[in-house]
């Protein structure tokens, strides 16, 4: 867990424990990347958990598309869970639809979180190693930090 | 008994209402959505009958189903797409693999299904949804195919009143009143062309 080291693929890696993934889902390609650019930065100074954004259709138009977001979930997934984390209507849809079906990797589950506040508590927690139940607390406490 | 062909043309006729009524659809959309619901499921059907006839192997209504709603869950892009999937995917797994199943055994998947859908949502009926249309609809399919198309038709006419409280609409609060809902409009669009296609082939 220490450096700058690439975490190698696959459970309990010579890189050290495996990390838990992420996998920002937005409606908007420009959202999901610069919310994953912003979570990296900000977890940045160490080993930085696996993440990948998953915005926007096929096509590159506004919305969702279970194919990015499957091949996003297999991308980060080093057999320590994957979370996700998505931001609105049809992206909850999406992922939740496709948890049902089991085509996400094996231990995936849904944020409930904050889009951009969940998704940097939940890389800045995943980052340190902590276990699935960890992260999710994490990335939902960002619901309780009020702003006025 | 039904057998794959029927859900087929199911799929088919439904596909072809979508198209017919894409505009009308999107219209709905415009003021209370985000006015791509026409274009969407069209793009979705379309996509369907292009896997189904791309899968002659889908042999088993249960297998026809699953492929075209894995099919919107993958190419619609919006709301209705993992909604209208998992109807379809879970009605068709509820079939099994037999080739061919009673009207009994549909009604009963598509209970199946409907109830997914308001799981995945967590929808109830009154919120303005598909499910006010799907609802009322799959009772009636005790009745007839004709009174399940009718239903949903009128429960879809019975979302103008309401007020959202699900998905884009809910963020209009009281300003989606009097609107129709697009999602269960074309949702009575689905058990109407199942009508169609049972009164074509004979049914009550």
């Amino acid at each position: 867990m220490t450096g700058e080291q690439v975490v190698a693929p696959g459970p309990g890696s010579a890189a050290g424990p495996a990390l838990v993934g992420i996998v920002l889902v937005s409606h908007s390609a420009r959202v999901a990347e610069a919310v994953a650019d912003l979570a990296r930065e900000l977890a940045a100074g160490g080993t930085v958990a696996p993440v990948a954004a998953a915005g926007g259709t096929a096509v590159g138009g506004l919305g969702t598309s279970a194919e990015r977001i499957v091949a996003a979930a297999r991308a980060v997934d080093r057999g320590a869970g994957v979370a996700l984390l998505a931001d609105l209507g049809s992206s909850v849809l999406t992922v939740k639809a496709l948890l049902m079906e089991d085509e996400l990797p094996p231990g995936s589950w849904l944020l409930d979180a904050p889009f951009v506040e969940g998704a940097v508590a939940a890389v800045v927690t995943a980052s340190t190693g902590a276990p699935p139940a960890e992260v999710a607390a994490s990335a939902a406490d960002a619901y309780t930090y009020r702003k006025t | 008994m039904r057998d794959a062909e029927f859900f087929r043309r199911w799929m088919a006729a439904a596909a072809a209402a979508v198209e017919r009524e894409a505009d009308r659809l999107t219209e709905l959309d415009s003021p209370i959505g985000d006015a791509d619901h026409g274009s969407n499921l069209l793009r979705g059907f379309t996509a369907v009958l292009a896997a189904l006839e791309a899968e002659p192997s889908a042999a088993a209504p249960g297998a026809v189903l699953q492929l075209a709603g894995r099919t919107l869950i993958s190419t619609v892009g919006g709301a209705s797409g993992p909604l209208y999937g998992t109807l379809l995917r879970r009605t068709g797994k509820a079939l099994g693999e037999s080739a061919e199943v009673s009207d009994a055994e549909l009604r009963e998947a598509l209970s199946e299904g409907v109830g997914a859908v308001a799981q995945l949502g967590g929808a109830a009926p009154g919120d303005k949804t598909m499910l006010d249309a799907l609802v009322p609809g799959v009772a009636a399919l005790g009745t007839s195919y004709r009174a399940a198309g009718s239903a949903a038709e009128n429960g879809a006419l019975a979302t103008v009143p309401m007020q959202a409280r699900k998905g884009r609409a809910s963020y209009l609060g009281e300003r989606s009143i009097g609107y129709q809902d697009p999602g269960a409009t074309s949702s009575a669009l689905l058990l109407g062309a199942l009508a169609d296609v049972a009164e074509s082939a004979g049914a009550r």
